[in-house]
Protein backbone atom coordinates (compact mmCIF):
# COMPACT_ATOMS: atom_id res chain seq x y z
CA UNK A 1 0.00 0.00 0.00
CA UNK A 2 0.94 3.48 -0.20
CA UNK A 3 2.38 5.42 2.92
CA UNK A 4 2.18 9.78 2.16
CA UNK A 5 5.01 10.72 3.96
CA UNK A 6 4.92 14.46 5.16
CA UNK A 7 7.47 16.75 4.32
CA UNK A 8 9.57 16.71 7.30
CA UNK A 9 10.33 13.66 7.15
CA UNK A 10 11.06 13.00 3.31
CA UNK A 11 15.00 13.61 3.81
CA UNK A 12 14.97 9.83 5.34
CA UNK A 13 13.15 8.44 2.83
CA UNK A 14 15.41 9.56 -0.28
CA UNK A 15 13.17 12.43 -0.69
CA UNK A 16 10.15 10.03 -1.45
CA UNK A 17 6.59 11.71 -1.28
CA UNK A 18 5.20 8.46 -1.33
CA UNK A 19 6.45 4.93 -0.44
CA UNK A 20 5.23 1.61 -0.79
CA UNK A 21 4.92 -0.77 1.46
CA UNK A 22 3.39 -4.41 1.99
CA UNK A 23 1.63 -5.57 4.49
CA UNK A 24 -1.34 -7.63 6.51
CA UNK A 25 -2.14 -4.87 9.15
CA UNK A 26 -1.39 -0.72 9.68
CA UNK A 27 1.67 -2.13 12.35
CA UNK A 28 2.70 -4.41 9.68
CA UNK A 29 3.20 -1.78 7.47
CA UNK A 30 4.74 0.52 9.88
CA UNK A 31 7.16 -2.29 11.16
CA UNK A 32 8.17 -2.73 7.44
CA UNK A 33 8.43 0.83 6.81
CA UNK A 34 11.27 1.45 9.53
CA UNK A 35 13.17 -1.44 8.64
CA UNK A 36 13.15 0.09 4.51
CA UNK A 37 13.92 3.65 5.92
CA UNK A 38 15.16 3.10 9.41
CA UNK A 39 15.90 7.39 10.16
CA UNK A 40 12.19 7.74 10.20
CA UNK A 41 11.94 5.73 13.50
CA UNK A 42 12.58 7.87 16.29
CA UNK A 43 11.05 10.67 14.44
CA UNK A 44 7.25 8.49 14.49
CA UNK A 45 8.15 6.03 17.32
CA UNK A 46 8.63 6.59 21.25
CA UNK A 47 11.99 4.49 22.41
CA UNK A 48 9.10 2.14 23.54
CA UNK A 49 7.93 1.67 20.11
CA UNK A 50 4.22 3.38 20.73
CA UNK A 51 3.25 6.34 17.86
CA UNK A 52 4.54 10.13 19.20
CA UNK A 53 1.34 11.60 20.48
CA UNK A 54 2.56 14.79 17.55
CA UNK A 55 1.85 12.24 14.73
CA UNK A 56 -1.19 11.82 13.44
CA UNK A 57 -2.51 8.37 10.74
CA UNK A 58 -4.47 8.70 8.85
CA UNK A 59 -5.51 5.28 7.06
CA UNK A 60 -7.74 7.04 3.77
CA UNK A 61 -9.21 9.59 5.26
CA UNK A 62 -9.61 8.18 8.80
CA UNK A 63 -8.04 8.94 12.22
CA UNK A 64 -6.69 5.44 13.36
CA UNK A 65 -6.78 6.33 16.71
CA UNK A 66 -10.95 6.30 16.20
CA UNK A 67 -10.54 2.60 14.51
CA UNK A 68 -11.66 -0.01 16.80
CA UNK A 69 -8.49 -2.09 16.13
CA UNK A 70 -6.38 0.72 15.77
CA UNK A 71 -2.86 -0.66 14.33
CA UNK A 72 -4.27 -3.82 14.20
CA UNK A 73 -6.62 -2.60 11.64
CA UNK A 74 -6.23 -5.27 8.32
CA UNK A 75 -5.19 -2.59 5.59
CA UNK A 76 -6.22 -3.84 1.69
CA UNK A 77 -3.14 -2.68 -1.19
CA UNK A 78 -5.63 -0.16 -2.46
CA UNK A 79 -5.60 1.77 0.71
CA UNK A 80 -3.64 4.65 1.75
CA UNK A 81 -1.45 6.04 5.27
CA UNK A 82 -1.02 8.96 5.37
CA UNK A 83 0.86 10.64 8.35
CA UNK A 84 0.77 14.17 9.08
CA UNK A 85 3.18 16.25 11.26
CA UNK A 86 2.10 18.81 13.87
CA UNK A 87 3.16 22.45 11.55
CA UNK A 88 3.06 25.85 13.18
CA UNK A 89 4.76 27.89 10.36
CA UNK A 90 2.54 30.92 10.15
CA UNK A 91 4.14 34.19 10.62
CA UNK A 92 7.92 34.27 11.91
CA UNK A 93 10.35 36.24 10.07
CA UNK B 1 -25.67 26.10 10.59
CA UNK B 2 -25.96 29.26 12.89
CA UNK B 3 -23.98 32.01 12.43
CA UNK B 4 -21.35 32.93 14.47
CA UNK B 5 -22.46 36.61 15.07
CA UNK B 6 -25.19 37.82 17.41
CA UNK B 7 -28.70 38.64 16.02
CA UNK B 8 -28.84 41.44 17.44
CA UNK B 9 -30.10 44.98 15.35
CA UNK B 10 -27.65 45.53 12.30
CA UNK B 11 -26.11 48.08 11.24
CA UNK B 12 -27.44 50.06 8.11
CA UNK B 13 -25.08 49.98 5.16
CA UNK B 14 -24.46 54.13 3.44
CA UNK B 15 -25.10 54.50 -0.14
CA UNK B 16 -21.44 54.71 -0.43
CA UNK B 17 -20.79 50.91 1.15
CA UNK B 18 -23.75 49.94 -0.91
CA UNK B 19 -22.06 51.06 -4.15
CA UNK B 20 -18.42 49.23 -2.83
CA UNK B 21 -19.89 46.28 -2.20
CA UNK B 22 -22.23 45.62 -4.77
CA UNK B 23 -21.19 42.32 -5.97
CA UNK B 24 -21.76 40.72 -2.58
CA UNK B 25 -25.07 42.24 -2.46
CA UNK B 26 -26.68 40.62 -5.76
CA UNK B 27 -25.68 37.33 -4.69
CA UNK B 28 -28.48 35.55 -2.61
CA UNK B 29 -25.64 33.59 -0.66
CA UNK B 30 -25.36 37.37 0.90
CA UNK B 31 -27.19 39.89 0.34
CA UNK B 32 -28.15 42.94 2.13
CA UNK B 33 -28.58 40.90 5.46
CA UNK B 34 -24.97 39.01 5.19
CA UNK B 35 -23.06 42.41 4.31
CA UNK B 36 -24.76 43.78 7.67
CA UNK B 37 -23.56 40.83 9.28
CA UNK B 38 -20.00 41.10 7.56
CA UNK B 39 -20.30 45.12 9.21
CA UNK B 40 -21.12 43.75 12.32
CA UNK B 41 -19.12 41.18 12.83
CA UNK B 42 -15.95 41.53 14.85
CA UNK B 43 -12.58 39.72 13.80
CA UNK B 44 -9.25 38.84 15.27
CA UNK B 45 -6.09 38.36 13.61
CA UNK B 46 -3.47 36.61 15.95
CA UNK B 47 -0.37 37.69 13.58
CA UNK B 48 -0.09 40.21 11.15
CA UNK B 49 2.51 38.23 8.92
CA UNK B 50 2.42 35.23 6.33
CA UNK B 51 -0.84 33.89 6.97
CA UNK B 52 -2.14 37.02 8.45
CA UNK B 53 -1.49 39.42 5.75
CA UNK B 54 -3.96 38.32 3.10
CA UNK B 55 -6.17 37.40 5.84
CA UNK B 56 -6.98 40.49 6.79
CA UNK B 57 -6.66 42.50 3.80
CA UNK B 58 -9.44 40.44 2.06
CA UNK B 59 -11.44 40.71 5.60
CA UNK B 60 -11.41 44.11 5.12
CA UNK B 61 -12.37 43.66 1.63
CA UNK B 62 -15.33 41.87 2.73
CA UNK B 63 -16.46 44.79 4.43
CA UNK B 64 -15.74 43.20 8.12
CA UNK B 65 -16.61 45.83 10.26
CA UNK B 66 -13.83 45.18 13.32
CA UNK B 67 -10.71 43.48 12.58
CA UNK B 68 -8.78 43.44 15.22
CA UNK B 69 -4.78 42.64 15.12
CA UNK B 70 -2.40 41.40 17.47
CA UNK B 71 1.33 41.42 16.61
CA UNK B 72 4.10 42.10 18.84
CA UNK B 73 7.00 42.77 16.08
CA UNK B 74 8.52 45.07 13.46
CA UNK B 75 8.68 44.76 9.42
CA UNK B 76 11.74 43.40 8.09
CA UNK B 77 12.66 43.29 4.64
CA UNK B 78 12.45 39.40 4.59
CA UNK B 79 8.61 40.02 5.60
CA UNK B 80 8.13 41.17 2.34
CA UNK B 81 8.70 37.90 0.17
CA UNK B 82 4.96 37.06 1.69
CA UNK B 83 3.76 39.45 4.23
CA UNK B 84 1.69 41.18 1.32
CA UNK B 85 -0.03 43.80 3.50
CA UNK B 86 3.40 45.67 4.48
CA UNK B 87 5.77 47.51 2.42
CA UNK B 88 9.19 48.65 1.89
CA UNK B 89 8.11 52.06 2.74
CA UNK B 90 7.15 50.66 6.30
CA UNK B 91 10.22 48.54 7.33
CA UNK B 92 10.97 49.12 10.51
CA UNK B 93 7.51 50.12 11.49
CA UNK B 94 5.30 48.00 14.05
CA UNK B 95 3.24 45.49 11.97
CA UNK B 96 0.41 46.80 13.12
CA UNK B 97 1.11 50.13 12.63
CA UNK B 98 1.97 49.17 8.93
CA UNK B 99 -0.69 46.47 8.90
CA UNK B 100 -3.04 49.48 8.87
CA UNK B 101 -2.19 51.70 6.65
CA UNK B 102 -2.71 49.33 3.85
CA UNK B 103 -6.17 47.94 5.64
CA UNK B 104 -7.65 52.28 5.63
CA UNK B 105 -6.50 52.79 2.28
CA UNK B 106 -8.13 49.43 1.08
CA UNK B 107 -11.22 49.89 3.25
CA UNK B 108 -11.72 53.32 4.80
CA UNK B 109 -15.14 52.09 6.24
CA UNK B 110 -13.44 49.64 8.84
CA UNK B 111 -11.95 49.83 12.81
CA UNK B 112 -8.40 48.53 13.03
CA UNK B 113 -7.79 47.74 16.82
CA UNK B 114 -4.39 47.39 17.30
CA UNK B 115 -3.20 45.06 20.40
CA UNK B 116 0.89 46.02 19.63
CA UNK B 117 1.75 42.85 22.67
CA UNK B 118 2.36 39.23 22.75
CA UNK B 119 0.01 36.94 23.47
CA UNK B 120 0.06 35.44 26.60
CA UNK B 121 -1.86 33.65 29.14
CA UNK B 122 -2.35 37.02 30.75
CA UNK B 123 -3.62 38.19 28.21
CA UNK B 124 -5.60 36.15 25.79
CA UNK B 125 -8.94 35.76 27.15
CA UNK B 126 -9.04 39.57 27.75
CA UNK B 127 -8.29 40.43 24.36
CA UNK B 128 -10.27 37.68 22.72
CA UNK B 129 -13.95 38.59 24.82
CA UNK B 130 -14.75 41.22 22.72
CA UNK B 131 -14.41 39.18 19.06
CA UNK B 132 -16.55 36.56 17.29
CA UNK B 133 -13.69 34.76 15.82
CA UNK B 134 -10.40 34.63 15.97
CA UNK B 135 -8.27 34.05 12.90
CA UNK B 136 -5.26 32.15 13.81
CA UNK B 137 -1.78 33.04 12.33
CA UNK B 138 0.54 32.32 14.33
CA UNK B 139 4.21 30.72 13.92
CA UNK B 140 4.78 28.82 17.21
CA UNK B 141 3.33 26.14 19.09
CA UNK B 142 2.80 27.86 22.64
CA UNK B 143 0.57 30.36 20.68
CA UNK B 144 -1.58 27.66 18.64
CA UNK B 145 -2.26 25.75 21.76
CA UNK B 146 -2.51 29.05 23.85
CA UNK B 147 -5.00 30.26 21.15
CA UNK B 148 -6.82 27.23 20.99
CA UNK B 149 -7.90 26.63 24.43
CA UNK B 150 -8.61 30.66 24.58
CA UNK B 151 -11.21 29.89 21.89
CA UNK B 152 -12.66 26.79 23.70
CA UNK B 153 -12.66 28.17 27.16
CA UNK B 154 -14.69 31.67 25.51
CA UNK B 155 -16.63 29.54 22.83
CA UNK B 156 -15.09 31.34 19.97
CA UNK B 157 -14.96 29.96 16.90
CA UNK B 158 -11.03 29.57 15.44
CA UNK B 159 -10.01 29.59 11.31
CA UNK B 160 -6.77 27.84 11.75
CA UNK B 161 -4.35 27.92 9.63
CA UNK B 162 -0.56 26.81 9.37
CA UNK B 163 2.19 26.47 7.05
CA UNK B 164 5.62 24.34 6.76
CA UNK B 165 7.50 24.90 3.26
CA UNK B 166 5.36 23.77 0.56
CA UNK B 167 2.38 22.47 2.36
CA UNK B 168 -0.81 23.82 4.46
CA UNK B 169 -3.35 22.80 6.88
CA UNK B 170 -6.95 24.78 7.22
CA UNK B 171 -9.68 24.02 9.34
CA UNK B 172 -12.15 25.61 11.89
CA UNK B 173 -11.39 24.48 15.61
CA UNK B 174 -12.90 25.99 18.76
CA UNK B 175 -16.98 24.97 17.73
CA UNK B 176 -19.56 23.40 20.77
CA UNK B 177 -19.89 20.25 18.12
CA UNK B 178 -16.67 20.51 16.95
CA UNK B 179 -13.09 19.14 17.53
CA UNK B 180 -10.31 21.65 18.70
CA UNK B 181 -6.65 21.94 18.19
CA UNK B 182 -5.65 19.46 21.11
CA UNK B 183 -8.19 16.80 19.74
CA UNK B 184 -6.37 16.68 16.93
CA UNK B 185 -2.74 17.22 18.25
CA UNK B 186 -2.72 16.32 22.10
CA UNK B 187 0.73 17.32 22.46
CA UNK B 188 3.09 19.58 20.77
CA UNK B 189 6.08 18.08 19.32
CA UNK B 190 9.82 18.34 21.34
CA UNK B 191 11.68 21.40 20.62
CA UNK B 192 13.65 21.68 17.84
CA UNK B 193 12.35 18.57 15.97
CA UNK B 194 10.07 21.14 13.45
CA UNK B 195 11.95 24.05 12.10
CA UNK B 196 10.46 27.40 12.05
CA UNK B 197 9.93 29.19 8.89
CA UNK B 198 13.55 30.82 9.22
CA UNK B 199 15.14 27.90 9.66
CA UNK B 200 13.31 25.43 6.89
CA UNK B 201 11.95 28.35 4.56
CA UNK B 202 8.93 28.60 3.34
CA UNK B 203 7.61 29.22 -0.41
CA UNK B 204 6.25 32.46 -0.18
CA UNK B 205 2.63 31.92 -1.74
CA UNK B 206 1.78 29.35 0.08
CA UNK B 207 0.93 31.28 3.40
CA UNK B 208 -0.89 33.90 0.71
CA UNK B 209 -2.89 30.11 -0.22
CA UNK B 210 -3.24 29.07 3.12
CA UNK B 211 -4.17 32.61 4.56
CA UNK B 212 -7.24 32.93 2.04
CA UNK B 213 -8.70 30.17 2.85
CA UNK B 214 -8.60 31.43 6.57
CA UNK B 215 -10.81 33.95 5.22
CA UNK B 216 -12.72 32.25 3.41
CA UNK B 217 -13.99 30.36 6.60
CA UNK B 218 -14.27 33.26 9.05
CA UNK B 219 -16.79 34.76 5.93
CA UNK B 220 -18.36 32.04 5.72
CA UNK B 221 -19.03 31.40 9.56
CA UNK B 222 -20.49 35.09 10.04
CA UNK B 223 -22.60 34.52 7.04
CA UNK B 224 -24.22 31.25 8.21
CA UNK B 225 -23.27 29.67 4.78
CA UNK B 226 -21.60 27.07 3.18
CA UNK B 227 -19.85 24.13 4.93
CA UNK B 228 -16.98 25.34 7.36
CA UNK B 229 -14.09 22.56 7.85
CA UNK B 230 -15.86 22.25 11.45
CA UNK B 231 -14.54 18.45 11.80
CA UNK B 232 -12.67 18.24 8.64
CA UNK B 233 -8.59 19.01 8.07
CA UNK B 234 -7.35 20.40 5.28
CA UNK B 235 -4.17 19.30 3.77
CA UNK B 236 -2.83 21.47 0.99
CA UNK B 237 0.35 20.52 -1.06
CA UNK B 238 1.20 23.15 -3.27
CA UNK B 239 3.50 21.48 -5.11
CA UNK B 240 1.28 18.44 -6.59
CA UNK B 241 -0.99 21.46 -6.30
CA UNK B 242 -3.55 19.05 -4.26
CA UNK B 243 -5.86 19.39 -1.96
CA UNK B 244 -7.34 16.67 0.66
CA UNK B 245 -9.57 16.05 3.30
CA UNK B 246 -9.78 14.19 6.58
CA UNK B 247 -12.00 13.46 9.08
CA UNK B 248 -11.46 15.02 12.42
CA UNK B 249 -13.21 13.79 15.19
CA UNK B 250 -14.24 15.35 18.99
CA UNK B 251 -11.92 13.38 20.96
CA UNK B 252 -13.96 12.12 23.81
CA UNK B 253 -10.99 12.78 26.53
CA UNK B 254 -9.73 15.74 25.39
CA UNK B 255 -9.08 17.91 28.48
CA UNK B 256 -10.14 21.56 26.66
CA UNK B 257 -13.10 20.56 24.87
CA UNK B 258 -14.56 17.07 26.12
CA UNK B 259 -17.12 16.38 28.50
CA UNK B 260 -14.79 15.99 31.85
CA UNK B 261 -12.09 19.12 31.13
CA UNK B 262 -9.17 19.27 33.21
CA UNK B 263 -7.68 22.22 31.18
CA UNK B 264 -10.50 25.06 32.48
CA UNK B 265 -7.74 27.64 32.34
CA UNK B 266 -4.39 29.25 30.76
CA UNK B 267 -1.39 27.27 31.30
CA UNK B 268 1.94 28.40 30.54
CA UNK B 269 2.42 27.13 27.74
CA UNK B 270 6.10 27.25 27.20
CA UNK B 271 6.29 24.63 29.30
CA UNK B 272 3.92 22.75 28.08
CA UNK B 273 6.31 22.79 24.92
CA UNK B 274 9.14 22.69 26.52
CA UNK B 275 10.57 25.58 25.72
CA UNK B 276 12.46 27.79 28.13
CA UNK B 277 11.26 31.17 27.74
CA UNK B 278 14.18 33.73 26.53
CA UNK B 279 16.37 35.15 29.63
CA UNK B 280 16.75 38.95 28.99
CA UNK B 281 20.92 37.99 28.55
CA UNK B 282 21.17 34.28 27.93
CA UNK B 283 24.66 32.23 27.61
CA UNK B 284 24.86 32.38 23.96
CA UNK B 285 24.23 36.44 24.03
CA UNK B 286 27.17 38.28 22.73
CA UNK B 287 27.47 41.64 24.25
CA UNK B 288 27.18 44.12 21.39
CA UNK B 289 30.41 45.07 19.55
CA UNK B 290 31.92 43.14 22.19
CA UNK B 291 33.27 39.43 21.94
CA UNK B 292 33.01 37.41 25.30
CA UNK B 293 36.38 35.96 26.34
CA UNK B 294 35.10 32.51 27.71
CA UNK B 295 31.88 31.13 25.94
CA UNK B 296 30.19 28.77 28.03
CA UNK B 297 29.72 24.80 27.06
CA UNK B 298 26.16 23.73 25.85
CA UNK B 299 25.85 20.28 26.17
CA UNK B 300 29.60 19.57 26.06
CA UNK B 301 30.27 21.62 23.20
CA UNK B 302 32.28 24.55 23.44
CA UNK B 303 31.43 27.67 22.13
CA UNK B 304 32.84 30.06 20.23
CA UNK B 305 32.32 33.54 18.68
CA UNK B 306 33.38 34.54 15.02
CA UNK B 307 35.63 36.91 16.54
CA UNK B 308 37.46 34.32 18.06
CA UNK B 309 37.38 32.43 14.97
CA UNK B 310 38.70 35.30 12.89
CA UNK B 311 41.64 35.54 15.26
CA UNK B 312 42.80 32.14 14.98
CA UNK B 313 42.34 32.04 11.62
CA UNK B 314 44.46 35.45 11.13
CA UNK B 315 47.17 34.15 13.32
CA UNK B 316 47.34 30.74 10.77
CA UNK B 317 46.28 28.45 13.62
CA UNK B 318 45.55 25.27 12.59
CA UNK B 319 41.67 25.09 12.87
CA UNK B 320 39.37 22.94 10.04
CA UNK B 321 36.41 24.58 9.66
CA UNK B 322 33.46 22.50 8.62
CA UNK B 323 29.92 24.25 7.07
CA UNK B 324 27.02 21.97 7.84
CA UNK B 325 24.53 23.84 5.95
CA UNK B 326 22.84 22.82 2.67
CA UNK B 327 24.37 22.74 -0.86
CA UNK B 328 22.12 25.64 -1.96
CA UNK B 329 22.85 27.84 0.97
CA UNK B 330 26.63 28.04 0.01
CA UNK B 331 26.39 30.18 -2.68
CA UNK B 332 24.42 32.69 -0.81
CA UNK B 333 27.42 33.08 1.21
CA UNK B 334 30.26 31.52 2.73
CA UNK B 335 33.92 30.97 4.55
CA UNK B 336 35.05 28.95 2.03
CA UNK B 337 34.99 25.72 4.20
CA UNK B 338 34.11 22.39 2.92
CA UNK B 339 30.37 21.50 3.38
CA UNK B 340 28.75 18.10 4.68
CA UNK B 341 25.25 18.94 5.26
CA UNK B 342 24.19 18.09 8.98
CA UNK B 343 21.65 14.79 8.20
CA UNK B 344 24.58 13.59 6.22
CA UNK B 345 27.26 14.03 8.64
CA UNK B 346 26.65 10.20 10.53
CA UNK B 347 27.56 8.50 7.23
CA UNK B 348 30.20 10.62 5.57
CA UNK B 349 32.53 10.81 8.55
CA UNK B 350 35.13 8.79 7.08
CA UNK B 351 36.15 12.14 5.12
CA UNK B 352 36.71 14.35 7.44
CA UNK B 353 38.24 11.29 10.11
CA UNK B 354 41.49 13.06 9.28
CA UNK B 355 40.73 15.40 11.70
CA UNK B 356 39.80 13.89 14.51
CA UNK B 357 42.25 15.06 16.90
CA UNK B 358 41.89 18.68 15.46
CA UNK B 359 40.73 21.31 16.17
CA UNK B 360 37.46 21.59 14.33
CA UNK B 361 34.91 24.33 14.31
CA UNK B 362 31.58 23.65 12.89
CA UNK B 363 29.60 26.10 11.53
CA UNK B 364 26.00 26.76 10.00
CA UNK B 365 23.63 29.64 9.37
CA UNK B 366 22.61 30.62 12.55
CA UNK B 367 24.72 28.33 15.07
CA UNK B 368 21.83 25.37 15.60
CA UNK B 369 22.66 22.89 13.10
CA UNK B 370 26.36 23.14 13.91
CA UNK B 371 25.63 22.41 17.36
CA UNK B 372 23.87 19.42 16.73
CA UNK B 373 26.91 17.87 14.25
CA UNK B 374 29.11 18.70 16.45
CA UNK B 375 27.55 16.73 18.69
CA UNK B 376 27.67 13.94 16.80
CA UNK B 377 31.28 14.21 15.67
CA UNK B 378 32.01 14.13 19.66
CA UNK B 379 29.78 11.20 20.06
CA UNK B 380 32.31 9.33 16.78
CA UNK B 381 35.56 10.40 18.82
CA UNK B 382 36.54 13.73 17.99
CA UNK B 383 38.61 15.29 20.59
CA UNK B 384 37.84 19.11 20.00
CA UNK B 385 34.83 20.46 18.42
CA UNK B 386 33.36 23.78 18.87
CA UNK B 387 30.52 25.12 17.68
CA UNK B 388 30.53 28.86 16.12
CA UNK B 389 28.23 30.78 18.23
CA UNK B 390 25.52 32.95 15.92
CA UNK B 391 26.87 31.17 12.27
CA UNK B 392 27.83 32.87 8.95
CA UNK B 393 25.03 35.44 10.03
CA UNK B 394 27.11 36.67 13.15
CA UNK B 395 30.14 36.58 10.45
CA UNK B 396 28.34 38.87 8.58
CA UNK B 397 27.29 40.77 11.32
CA UNK B 398 30.11 41.31 12.79
CA UNK B 399 33.05 40.37 11.05
CA UNK B 400 32.05 41.16 7.02
CA UNK B 401 29.71 43.65 6.55
CA UNK B 402 29.89 43.08 2.98
CA UNK B 403 28.44 39.60 3.43
CA UNK B 404 24.74 38.75 2.20
CA UNK B 405 22.27 37.82 5.82
CA UNK B 406 19.34 35.46 4.15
Amino acid sequence: MNIHIPTPLRSYTGGLETVSIGGATIHAVFQELTVTYPEVKQHLFTPEGKLRSFVNVYLNDDDIRYLESKEETTVKDSDELTIIPSIAGGTHL
Amino acid sequence: MPAAVEETVLPKLSNEEIARYSRHLILPEVGMEGQQKLKAAKVLCVGTGGLGAPLALYLAAAGVGTLGLVDFDTVDASNLQRQVIHSTATVGMLKVDSAEIMLKGLNPHMNVVKHNTMLTSANALEIFKDYDIIADGTDNFQTRYLVNDACVLLNKPNAYGSIYRFEGQASVFGTKEGPCYRCLYPEPPPPGLVPSCAEGGVLGILPGLVGIIQATETIKLILGIGEPLIGRLLLIDALGMSFRTLKLRKNPECPVCGPHPTVTELIDYDQFCGITPPSKVGPLEVARDKAVGDLPIVDGIPQISVQELKRKLDAKEDVFVLDVREPHEYPIANLGAPLIPVGSIESRIAEIAEHKNDEVVIHCRSGARSQKAALVLKAAGFTNVSNLTGGILAWADKIDPSMPKY
